[in-house]
């Protein structure tokens, strides 16, 4: 065995066993932003993993998307929200979590089934190293047209959706039943924070509050 | 492949060093791997030294700026206070706050720090001066580059301090708007260079001297691009997540000695970092402002003779470094003369302005490559 194929070796049983624990912990956790974190460490490992197989672009890629993008944004959702509060407990939780535990073990004896029974070793054409960004740009234009497409119509969906419920204001009408949407929750009404809107009763306005 | 055939391949130190590992009798693989440490321990050494001068020129400039003289007894013109700060920092205290997670508040200045090295990987000096001519060369530094949040976030979070944690949510935040213009900046470069490596975008720029920087043909593109590096860097103008008048510190606040030093390390090596990558995008790199090759030719020398290779090297990491901190200069002189902007401007700027433009340089250069395939990279 030469000194580059047991490196390569050596680094596939970290990068694996980094991949492999930081899952379990991302699962196993009590505390959300340790999984949240850890999870950016098993994207990481899956990132070095494609390395491995000479795949740098689609590393890079896993990195950018994966690490810089979805995983930062989960870290921001849990952030913004994260109140330190002791969750309720549920009644009957030992069984609901056998029973997800042998959910989740039938799985796993199902997938190392399919593992040992496919036969792995295809001859596949042969790697091309630093040409894959130029084959993977050539494939996106031509056979891989339509989910390529697809893709972009779906992130443009989720785009649209997105600014429809961030500016509701917009709209003065719910789109899909048509009733008043409830001004009052979305844009708080100028009263004045000094005068008991009570004493106004009258009708009479104690004070200028137009512009 | 006609750039390299065009190119001359100028100094090969690995080829050398190895060629002559072997005369000694070392296998080729054990002379490689001698070889490996060399260049990666150069460049960080050169990245730290490169700290060192930039917070010299930091407090000389500033000093300037404002009418002092700045540091002075440390060394002649204060050459040695840089090196005097960082034997502080390694003295001082470690703490870590009594409620504070302490393995997060740990990982996250090294999270901060190693991407920023790493990056340094793609980095040319000169057409073999480099870690590793990559294929994916300056994608590699982009989606690098957008780890360093986790880390910010991290130590926010784990410092359990609001200023920390409101510091280290703008830094993100900050840093995920300013990548994406930047990211299209890079990619109408790659457009015209037709490679993502650092190394070929240089070479593509090499053609006329001066003439042919990128500079000319993606005037847009630079400006953008110099706005996000700096948005990226926190320099002063975007420095909000370190905002002292309204976050104490920002995310650094409960951090001292040496993992607030890491922090200082890897915003300096950052703001090198960008300046490097903005002259190899921009500015043509290692390139002189007259081609090495015509300047030989005029001489009457061969472009392969030792020594003019030797003098082509040394121009090259020379014009690269000057350009750098040329750029540098402009960073600190900026942060002297440009306010702070509020949030609500910084992310206005970066979604509302920096990428509908970005979109459009984009398109309009993938128009003129058409349009003009000889002076935009056909």
């Amino acid at each position: 065995m030469t000194l580059a194929s047991t490196i390569q070796q050596l680094c596939f049983l970290v990068l694996a066993a980094v991949v492999v624990v930081g899952a379990l912990g991302v699962v196993l956790l009590p505390n959300i932003v340790y999984s949240a974190f850890l999870l950016g460490g098993v994207f990481l490992g899956v990132a070095g993993l494609y390395l491995l197989l000479n795949a740098s672009f689609v590393a890079a890629a896993q990195i950018l998307v994966y690490v810089g993008a979805v995983n930062v944004l989960i870290l921001f959702a849990i952030m913004l929200v994260n109140k330190k509060e002791t969750l309720a407990v549920i009644p009957g939780l030992l069984l609901r979590r056998l029973l997800s535990g042998g959910v989740c073990a039938g799985l796993f004896v199902l997938l190392l089934r399919v593992a040992f029974t496919t036969h792995w070793a295809l001859p596949g054409p042969l790697p091309v190293g630093e040409e894959a960004t130029i084959r993977i740009g050539e494939h996106l234009f031509s056979d891989y047209l339509l989910p390529f497409e697809l893709a972009s119509v779906l992130l443009l969906m989720a785009m649209i959706g997105a600014i429809v419920l961030a500016r509701r204001d917009v709209y003065s009408s719910d789109v899909i039943t048509g009733e008043p949407v409830d001004q009052g929750l979305i844009e708080k009404t100028r009263t004045p924070l000094l005068i008991d809107p009570s004493a106004n009763a009258g009708g009479q306005p104690l004070l200028e509050t137009t512009p | 492949m006609e750039t390299t055939a065009l190119v001359s391949s100028g100094l090969d130190l690995q080829a050398s060093f190895v060629d002559a590992l072997q005369g000694l009798g070392l296998s080729p693989g054990a002379a490689r791997l001698l070889w490996l440490p060399l260049p990666m321990v150069t460049v960080l050494v050169a990245a730290v030294v490169g700290v060192l001068v930039n917070v010299w020129l930091e407090r000389k400039i500033s000093a300037a700026v404002q009418q002092r003289i700045g540091p002075e007894y440390a060394g002649p013109l204060g050459v040695l206070q840089p090196m005097a700060d960082g034997l502080k920092l390694v003295f001082k205290e470690d703490i870590i706050p009594a409620r504070a997670d302490g393995l997060l508040f740990t990982l996250g200045p090294v999270l901060v720090l190693v991407p920023v090295i790493l990056s340094w990987l793609v980095v040319p000096f000169g057409q073999n001066l480099l870690i590793s001519n990559v294929g994916v060369g300056i994608f590699l530094w982009i989606s690098l580059s957008s780890i360093q949040p986790i880390g910010l976030l991290m130590s926010g979070y784990s410092s359990n301090n609001k200023y920390s944690l409101l510091g280290g949510l703008r830094a993100a935040a900050q840093s995920i708007s300013y990548e994406i213009p930047l990211a299209l900046a890079v990619l109408a470069i790659v457009l015209m260079s037709n490679s993502l490596s650092t190394v070929d975008i240089v070479n593509q720029q090499n053609g006329a001297g001066i003439l042919s920087w990128n500079i000319w043909r993606q005037p847009v593109g630079f400006v953008i691009f110099w706005i996000c590096a700096l948005a990226e860097c926190e320099r002063l103008p975007f420095d909000l997540p370190e905002a002292e008048e309204e976050l104490v510190a920002g995310y650094q606040t409960e951090y001292s000695g040496m993992k607030f030093a890491l922090f200082y390390l890897g915003s300096y090596i950052n703001l090198v970092l960008s300046a490097l990558l903005v002259s190899v995008l921009y500015l043509g790199g290692w390139g002189f402002p007259v081609p090495v090759e015509w300047l030989a030719g005029w001489l009457g020398q061969s472009v392969d003779a030792p020594v003019v290779q030797m003098i082509t090297a040394t121009t090259g990491i020379v014009m690269t470094v000057l350009k750098a901190y040329l750029l540098v200069f402009f960073a600190i002189l900026l942060r002297w003369t440009v306010p702070r902007v509020r949030i609500d401007q910084l992310l206005d700027l970066g979604w509302k302005f920096l990428l509908p433009i970005a979109l459009v340089n984009l398109l309009v250069t993938a128009a003129l490559k058409l349009a003009f395939p000889m002076a935009f990279g056909g």
